[in-house]
C-alpha cells in the first residue's frame, strides 16, 4: 500500500472533476484520480449543447432559464441554485470559448444557439433559442477542450486509479474528511491519499437499467462509498429517461434532433405530442415526452411488429442541416439500425439517462451530513451530486451547464478550503475496509455470476421503476434488489490476478449499483406522488402540501451489522416562484 | 458521410428479431502473471450477428472466460477505448458490428499494435498520450482576454471541424506502419490534434507547433500508407490533415 498526500483530490475526470481540477490546480496542490483516462469520461457522450441566456440569435436572459429550469424541474429545484445556475451560464460558457472550444458561429461569428426541450422565451410563449454547441458532438468538445486545458495547467492525473472509499474522521466532535482509497487498475495495488479537501465528480449511476444510454462504467461509485459511510443521497427516485434512445439499444440521439425541426411519430404518422404539449410539442421537457411515449405504446399506436416504439422522424429536414448538425446521430442510425435517416425515420423509445439525485451539496459544493451541516473538506459536483438545479426532472442542456458551473465552484471552494485547513488524520489502517472487500471478492468461490445478477437487476428496474411506477411494481423491484443483494454474497470472481483485474472490478460495480438501486426503489416508494420524471400511476398528481421537499435517505446499521435505509426530507428552497401546473 | 468502420450496412432496419449464428473468436491472450508468451484463444459462441463485436467480447466475458481483459466504457464509438486490431485491421469493437466481418470464418481479435500490451487487449496508452500532449494541444492567445466570445467566422470554424471529431482511440497510429518501426515518431493523432489548433483562426502557437512537428520524430516521418485515414472510426481525413500540416511547414502559411 502506498500513501500519497496532496492538498485538493478531485475523484472522477469528466466535465465537473475537470473543470474543478483547473481551479483547484491554480489554488492547491491537486491530485485528480480518475477510473478511466479522463477523455473516456461519458461527458463526452452529450451531444446537443450547453444552455446559456447568451441572447446571440434571439431575445433571451436568465430569469427566463431560471423559470424555465425551476418549472422544468416541476417546482423540486432548490430556486437559489438554479438562479446561480442560469446566472453564471453566461460566463462558463463564454470561459469554454476562451479555452478554444470550437463552438458553431452565427453568420456574425458569434456563438450559434438552438432551440432545446423545455426551454422558452418569457415564461412559456413559446421556444428559445438558448443551447451553445458543436454540432451534436458537443460533450466531446467540452471534455477534449477541458482536457486540453488541463493538460496547459500541468493537473496531474492517477489514470485507472479506481476510488473505492471515502475516509472520514472525527475532530472535536465533527466529521470532516480525510482522504480517500483507490486501486490502481493496472497493478492491483491499494492507494491511500490523504487529502485537505476532496471532490467527488465521479458521474452517474444510469446502468442499473437495462435500456440506458449511460457507459457500463456508469455505477454510482461516488455515490455508493458516501453512502457507506453514512452520507445521505438525495431525491434518487429521480432519473431521467430520455425520450430518443435509439430502440432497443439504448444509445442517445440527441433532442437537437427535435430542436433541429426533426418530430416524433406514432404508428399512424401521427405527430402525437400535438396532443400531450400544444405550444411547444416536440420540445417539452423530456418526463413529459416520454410518458406520451409510451402512453401512445400502451394504447396501441406504437410502431413495429410488436408495437414497442415510435419514430423520430428526420426526413423532411435537408440532407445539409443533417450533415452539418447532427453528423453523429445520423452516424449512429445507419451503423447500428443499417437506416438512412435522410429517408427512413429512426425507430425510438426512451433510455435511461440522468440521475437528477445524488450526493446533497450547497452551492459552494459542499456535501451536507444532514439537512444542515456540512462535512468539511468534502465536495461534490456534477451528476453524482445534488445541489438541486435539476429537481425532479432536467432540462436538456443544462447537465452540461451544471458540471461547468458547479465543477468550478466545488473547485474554488475546495482548494480555498484547503488552503486554509489542516490535514485530519487518516483514521487507524485507512485501508482496511477496501483491502477486505477486494480480498473477499477476489477469493470468492460462489456459484452466483456477477452478469446474471446484474442482468436480472436490470430487468426489474426497467419492468418495475421506469416511467411508469406503482406501489404494486416498486415492491416488486425493492423485494427483488433485497434477493440479487442476497445472492450477491455468493459471487464468484473467475480472475484472480492482480493485473487489470476488470472481472473484480465489475463485481465491486455491481455492488454499488444494487445499493443505489435500493435507495431510488424505497425512496421512490414513499413517495407517495407524481412529479418531474417520477411518475405515479397509483398516485397521478403532484402534492405541494406533503411532497415539495427533498428526500434524504440514509444507511443505517444494526447491531448485527444488518443494514437498513432511512428515509428523512429536507425543505425546498423557493425564492420568487410559486409552484403552478406544469403545461408546456 | 463516413462510417469508417462498417463497410455496408444492410438496407432498412427488419423487425428487429434475433437470429443468433455460431461464430468463432480467436482472441489474442497476454498475462503476465500466468506466463511470459501470447497465445491464440478461441472461443465458439452463438450470437446475433447484429451485434456489436464488444456484445461478443462482454458475452465471453461474462459467460464463459471472466479473465479476458479489455477497455471499453461508452459503447456507441465516441469514448475512444476500445481500439483493437479485429481480422488484421483497427476498429472499435463497439462500432463494429459482427455480419460486417464474414462471422462464416473465424474473426481474430488481438491489441493495437505498436504500443506495449499489459494483459490480453489493453496496452499502454502513456507513450501515445505523450504525443499528443507533446504537441501543446491546447488553444494559446496573447493580450487582454475579450469581454465576450473570440469572434470566428463559419468559414474559419469549418477550416478545422473534421480534426475537431478525434476521440484518442488511437486507432490511426496504432495502423502506422512508421509508428510500429519507431515509437519516437509523433504518429497520426498528436499531429491531428496539433492540425486541430493550427488551422484555428483564433490560435496564436501555430508557428510553435509547425517547429515541433518539424522535428525528425515528426510529420516528415509519415509515407502517406493512409492506414490513418483508413482506420479513423470518425472518419477524419488524417492523411490529408498530415498533408496540410506539411504544406504549412513549406509554405508558413496556415
Amino acid at each position: 500500500m502506498q500513501i500519497h498526500k496532496y492538498d485538493t483530490v478531485i475523484v472522477g475526470a469528466g466535465g465537473a472533476g475537470m473543470r474543478a481540477a483547473i481551479e483547484a490546480t491554480k489554488r492547491s496542490r491537486t491530485a485528480v484520480l480518475t477510473k478511466l483516462y479522463p477523455t473516456r469520461s461519458h461527458t463526452g457522450a452529450a451531444q446537443g449543447g450547453m444552455a446559456a441566456a447568451l441572447a446571440n440569435v434571439e431575445e433571451d436572459n436568465w430569469e427566463w432559464h431560471t423559470f424555465d429550469t425551476v418549472k422544468g424541474g416541476d417546482f423540486l429545484v432548490d430556486q437559489d441554485a438554479a438562479e446561480i445556475l442560469a446566472k453564471e451560464a453566461i460566463d462558463s460558457v463564454l470561459d469554454l470559448e476562451k479555452m478554444g472550444l470550437p463552438f458553431n458561429r452565427t453568420p456574425d461569428g458569434t456563438i450559434d444557439q438552438r432551440r432545446f426541450g423545455g426551454h422558452t422565451r418569457n415564461h412559456g410563449e413559446a421556444p428559445v433559442r438558448r443551447s451553445c454547441y458543436a454540432a451534436d458532438r458537443t460533450g466531446h468538445m467540452i471534455l477534449q477542450t477541458l482536457y486540453q486545458a488541463c493538460v496547459k495547467e500541468g493537473v496531474e492525473f492517477y489514470n485507472e486509479f479506481y476510488v473505492l472509499d471515502v475516509l472520514l474522521n472525527e475532530v472535536d466532535g465533527v466529521r470532516k474528511a480525510s482522504g480517500v482509497v483507490a486501486l490502481e487498475l493496472a497493478t492491483g495495488e491499494l492507494h491511500v491519499f490523504q487529502a485537505k479537501a476532496i471532490v467527488f465528480a465521479s458521474g452517474g449511476n444510469g446502468k442499473f437499467y437495462k435500456v440506458s444510454s449511460n457507459a457500463h462504467t456508469l455505477t454510482g461509485d461516488g455515490q455508493a462509498a458516501a453512502f457507506r459511510r453514512g452520507i445521505p443521497l438525495e431525491d434518487m427516485e429521480f432519473f431521467q429517461f430520455h425520450p430518443t434512445g435509439i430502440w432497443k439499444m439504448g444509445i442517445l440521439l440527441t433532442e437537437g434532433a427535435r430542436g433541429e425541426g426533426g418530430i416524433l411519430r406514432n404508428k399512424d404518422g401521427e405527430r402525437f405530442m400535438e396532443r400531450y404539449a400544444p405550444t411547444i410539442k416536440d420540445l417539452a421537457p423530456r418526463d413529459m415526452v416520454s410518458r406520451s411515449i409510451y402512453t401512445e405504446i400502451r394504447e396501441g399506436r406504437g410502431c413495429g411488429p410488436d408495437a414497442d416504439h415510435v419514430y423520430l422522424d428526420l426526413t423532411h429536414l435537408p440532407p445539409e442541416q443533417l450533415d452539418a448538425k447532427l453528423p453523429d446521430i445520423t452516424e449512429f442510425a445507419r451503423t447500428y439500425l443499417g437506416i438512412e435517416p435522410y429517408t427512413d425515420p429512426i425507430p425510438i423509445q426512451p433510455t435511461a439517462h440522468y440521475a437528477m439525485g445524488g450526493m446533497p451539496t450547497n452551492v459552494r459544493g459542499e456535501v451536507l451530513a444532514n439537512n444542515t451541516d456540512v462535512i468539511p473538506g468534502l465536495y461534490a459536483a456534477g451528476e453524482v451530486a445534488c445541489v438541486s438545479v435539476h429537481g425532479a426532472n432536467r432540462l436538456g442542456t443544462n447537465s452540461l451547464l451544471d458540471i461547468n458551473v458547479f465543477g468550478r465552484r466545488a473547485g474554488i471552494a475546495a482548494a480555498e478550503y484547503a488552503s486554509t485547513a489542516d490535514f485530519v488524520e487518516l483514521p487507524e489502517n485507512p485501508e482496511e475496509f477496501v483491502a477486505g472487500q477486494v480480498e473477499m471478492l477476489r477469493d470468492a468461490t460462489g456459484t452466483e455470476r456477477v452478469s446474471d445478477i446484474r442482468r436480472e437487476l436490470q430487468e426489474t428496474m426497467d419492468k418495475n421503476a421506469m416511467v411508469f411506477r406503482t406501489s404494486e411494481t416498486l415492491t416488486e423491484a425493492r423485494d427483488e434488489i433485497a434477493a440479487l443483494r442476497e445472492r450477491y454474497k455468493g459471487i464468484s470472481v473467475q480472475d484472480k490476478g492482480r493485473r487489470f483485474n476488470t472481472d473484480l472490478l465489475e463485481a465491486i460495480e455491481l455492488g454499488n449499483l444494487l445499493d443505489l438501486a435500493e435507495v431510488l426503489v424505497v425512496s421512490a416508494l414513499a413517495r407517495k406522488e407524481s412529479r418531474g420524471g417520477h411518475y405515479r400511476e397509483d398516485y397521478p398528481d403532484r402534492d405541494d402540501v406533503n411532497f415539495m421537499r427533498h428526500t434524504m435517505a440514509y444507511r443505517e446499521v444494526d447491531a448485527d451489522g444488518n443494514d437498513s435505509i432511512r428515509l428523512d426530507y429536507k425543505p425546498v428552497v423557493q425564492t420568487r416562484y410559486q409552484p403552478m401546473e406544469r403545461k408546456y | 458521410m463516413s462510417t469508417a468502420t462498417v463497410e455496408k450496412p444492410e438496407a432498412a432496419a427488419d423487425n428487429g428479431a434475433s437470429h443468433k449464428i455460431t461464430v468463432t473468436f480467436r482472441i489474442r491472450r497476454f498475462n503476465p502473471e500466468v506466463s511470459a508468451e501470447a497465445s491464440w484463444q478461441d472461443f465458439v459462441i452463438d450470437i446475433d450477428p447484429k451485434e456489436r463485436v464488444l456484445d461478443a467480447l462482454h458475452q465471453i466475458k461474462w459467460e464463459e472466460d471472466g479473465t479476458l481483459t479489455f477497455r471499453r466504457s461508452c459503447a456507441h464509438g465516441i469514448c475512444g477505448s476500445d481500439a483493437m486490431r479485429i481480422n488484421g485491421r483497427n476498429r472499435l469493437a463497439c462500432k463494429t458490428l459482427i455480419k460486417d466481418l464474414n462471422p462464416a470464418k473465424p474473426i481474430s481479435i488481438e491489441a493495437i499494435k505498436g504500443l506495449t500490451v499489459l494483459k490480453d487487449l489493453i496496452v499502454d496508452m502513456e507513450p501515445f498520450f505523450q504525443a499528443y500532449r507533446d504537441v501543446m494541444p491546447f488553444l494559446v492567445t496573447s493580450g487582454n482576454e475579450p469581454t465576450r466570445e473570440r469572434r470566428q467566422s463559419a468559414a474559419d470554424r469549418e477550416r478545422f471541424d473534421d480534426t475537431t471529431k478525434c476521440i484518442l482511440c488511437a486507432a490511426c497510429t496504432s495502423s502506422c506502419p512508421v509508428f510500429w518501426n519507431d515509437g519516437q515518431y509523433f504518429g497520426p493523432a498528436a499531429i491531428v490534434n496539433a492540425h486541430r489548433f493550427i488551422f484555428d483562426s483564433r490560435d496564436e502557437a501555430g508557428e510553435q507547433r509547425l517547429e515541433i512537428l518539424n522535428d525528425k520524430d515528426g510529420v516528415w516521418r509519415c509515407r502517406t500508407t493512409f492506414n490513418c485515414t483508413d482506420a479513423c472510426p470518425r472518419g477524419i481525413e488524417v492523411t490529408k490533415a498530415i498533408a496540410e500540416v506539411k504544406q504549412a511547414l513549406i509554405t508558413r502559411r496556415f
